[in-house]
């Protein structure tokens, strides 16, 4: 049987063959970044069925029946696959990746992995039961004073602690290989993963303070009273991280494995560097431009967010530029000298390199889109309509998670010990091509219902026959077939997990590690003292926060009792 | 570091990119007075249904076709129900929420605030096409969120 792996990674003129780069890593390290994804997987399963369900249900085609409301489904669709399925999938792909670059993760890191762990699975277990069971219908963003069962924020409060276990985990590997390594440059791939979880702890924090120190007393009703505004503050500016640290996590598989797989280098190691830096630093006030509709802001104070969110677009304009430049100069060293031949030496036959492919294609919407609505007045043009559900889909749901399912395609069977066979390879390329279409139907049907006026977040949009209304239901049912497309996507990519995880034959999967170019793109040593970039962090943080939180906190905001859901 | 020509030169480009558009939002914001809704005034939630500006509200006008209306946005309507207003109006709504948090969306028309309790929200808007506009809540506010609608007649 022929491996695709290995068409994928010939040896490429000067590229010496790392054995390192096929002994796998210690199965105790394996066995907790497995964990993570049979979590991951779950969710996604759970979460994408409630999806389905919602799309018939807007579009008229059932009704639910009268124990389960569209808004629990809604809930468990969010909660499940924005952070369930993004957090537990980054960690188990951080975790081994960064335990095959440094050699393996310390004692100590694999406790507070476990831990972690633990922490997060039986905080998703509570959620989830509270949430199917009907007595969390908030959302997933969960804005106060809606009030949901206090055990659904105690179990939203134990999957952010775990989280935060992870990153203390991850920072005692990373350091521990520097004081080992002393005036050596941590690998590309560790210094991504460490930037994950200084994000993490950034989001963490802001939700921490709000679910531990302020909802989870209120709702328990040790407190009377909650200030919706500073919850809404305090949960955009995890919420907005959260999306970088999708994206950061997506973007390591672009620039440090993508190169290997198609038989490349790095482009620049000190370039991608930076993009990782600015994107933590000018990350957190990015939150606020879910904000710009709010009362309570005044417009000087908007603009200077949306400068500050307009900062996160600059590292993504490297990472364009860097990933097509590689795939250049990869087809150059293979003798390429047309202007475009290159283009055709990538290669598109290996799932591994389609599915990270297809995902960069629709960062650009993506990434149109999100200027779009950051940008201030034109936000009221599309703030709280499909448009922006249309956005998240293309955003998490395609540029993110396809970038996941083409990670799926080495790091399960490096885990498992087994092999991407030639079939499964084609029907990873199918499952590609099903999410494409999927989601080109279903968030292109979602972008125009919301230039056309409709609401997101809601179970119907007839409001009684009104005429305004008349010209969504067509997109309604667009979305619903575009969601049903992307179910068989989902059941499809839970086969190859499956076959992958436990079926596939046995053999030594690779974990692609790109190399530098040249010496000369090296980073400076500075880059990996990360104590300058959390002040910075901090700096830019308090320039967006400390007054608005000021003036909610001092504004004499009587604050709200609860209304509970339902 | 090494930079390569041509990325300085897309990087530049797009950086200016960047500033022009930034600067376009900035005219329009700070001069032309197309900046998003941002009142900034303080109100106990639970006065909200008793308070003068609020309790009996009905459309007033203020000018030569200019009106004001103060509205509850509540679970799971907008009080005090359906407007009719003459074409070419234009109408100032004060916003305020007795219960969570809702959005304020009048369909055809940009018109789109958030309602949070314990603020009031104020946007205007001119309304120069006659029709039934479509008044919609367009944040999730419970299990009765898709029945909050009203409308604005324009004759």
């Amino acid at each position: 049987m022929t491996q695709p792996i290995r068409e994928a990674t010939a040896p490429h003129p000067g590229t010496e063959v790392n054995e390192e780069a096929v002994t796998g890593i210690a199965k105790r390290d394996s066995r907790l970044s497995s964990a993570n994804l049979y979590i991951a997987f779950i969710a996604l399963l759970i979460g994408g069925t409630a999806g389905l369900l919602q799309g018939f249900v807007r579009s008229g085609f059932i009704e639910l029946p009268s124990w389960i409301s569209y808004y629990a489904l809604l809930t468990a669709h969010g909660v499940l696959l924005v952070l369930v399925l993004s957090s537990f999938f980054s960690i188990g792909y951080l975790y081994a990746g960064t335990s095959r670059v440094l050699g393996g993760l310390t004692d100590k890191t694999l406790v507070f992995g476990w831990t972690g762990f633990g922490l997060m699975a039986a905080g998703t277990a509570i959620a989830s039961f509270f949430i199917l069971s009907g007595d969390a219908n908030v959302l997933y963003t969960f804005y106060v004073p809606m009030q949901a069962h206090p055990w659904f924020y105690v179990g939203l409060a134990m999957i952010v602690v775990g989280i935060l276990s992870n990153c203390v985990g991850m920072f005692v590997t990373y350091q521990s290989w520097r004081k080992r390594n002393p005036g050596q440059l941590t690998p590309l791939f560790a210094f991504f993963s460490n930037a994950v979880f200084v994000l993490w702890v950034f989001a963490s924090l802001f939700i921490a303070v709000f679910v531990v120190g302020m909802v989870i007393p209120w709702a328990f009703g040790w407190v009377p009273t909650i200030d919706p505004m500073i919850g809404r503050t305090l949960f955009w500016a995890f919420g907005h991280t959260l999306v970088n640290i999708w994206m950061l996590t997506a973007i390591s598989a672009w620039y440090v494995s993508m190169p290997k797989i198609i038989g490349g280098k790095v482009f620049s190691d000190s370039l991608a560097r930076v993009a990782v830096v600015i994107l933590v630093v000018a990350n957190v006030p990015g939150g606020f431009h879910h904000q710009i509709l709010d009362p309570g802001l005044s417009t000087e104070l908007k603009f200077l967010h949306v400068i500050q969110t307009f900062m996160i677009i600059f590292p993504s304009l490297m990472t364009a530029f860097a990933m097509l430049a590689t795939m250049e100069r990869t087809g150059r060293s293979k003798g390429v000298t047309s202007l475009l031949g290159w283009w055709k030496t990538l290669p598109w036959s290996d799932a591994r390199f389609f599915a990270i492919i297809v995902a960069m294609f629709a960062f650009i919407p993506a990434g149109l889109g999100g200027i779009i609505n950051a940008s201030n007045q034109v936000n009221q043009v599309v703030h709280n309509s499909m448009w922006v559900t249309g956005h998240l889909h293309l955003t998490v749901g395609t540029t993110v998670v396809l970038t996941f399912f083409g990670v799926s395609y080495w790091l399960v069977p490096y885990l498992s010990g087994r092999k991407l066979t030639r079939s499964l390879n084609k029907l990873a390329i199918l499952q590609t091509l099903i999410w494409a279409a999927g989601m080109l139907l279903m968030s292109g049907a979602m972008h125009i219902n919301g230039l056309l006026g409709s609401p997101r977040r809601t179970a119907d949009t007839s409001y009684g026959g009104h005429s305004a209304a008349a010209d969504w239901a067509l997109y309604e049912t667009l979305m619903a077939v575009g969601g049903m497309i992307l179910f068989v996507g989902i059941l499809l990519i839970m086969y190859i997990w499956i076959r992958l995880a436990f079926f596939a034959p046995k053999g030594t999967t690779e974990f692609p590690i790109g190399e530098d170019y040249r010496e000369k793109d090296r980073s400076p040593l500075f880059m990996d003292r990360w104590s300058i970039w959390v002040a910075l962090s901090v700096i830019s943080i308090a320039i967006a926060y400390v007054i608005p939180l000021i003036n909610f906190a001092t504004g004499h905001s009587p604050g709200s009792p609860p209304f509970l859901m339902p | 570091m090494h930079i390569h020509r041509y990325e300085k030169l897309w990087l530049i480009i797009g950086t200016l990119i960047l500033v022009v558009f930034l600067s376009v939002l900035a005219v329009q914001t700070f001069f032309l007075e197309m900046g998003p809704p941002s009142h900034a005034e303080t109100m106990d939630p639970e006065s909200v249904r008793d308070s003068e500006m609020f309790a009996d509200a009905e459309l007033t006008e203020i000018g030569d076709n200019e009106y004001e209306i103060a509205m509850i946005a509540e679970m799971f309507t907008f009080q005090p129900g359906d407007l009719e207003i003459p074409a070419g109006a234009t109408v100032h709504f004060t916003l305020a929420s007795p219960d969570v948090t809702h959005g304020f969306k009048i369909s055809d028309t940009n018109v789109n605030v958030m309602v949070v309790p314990g603020h009031i929200s104020k946007i205007s808007h001119t309304f120069n096409e006659p029709g039934e506009y479509l008044i919609l809540c367009n944040e999730y506010c419970g299990l009765g969120h898709e029945y909050m609608a009203n409308t604005i007649t324009v004759y």
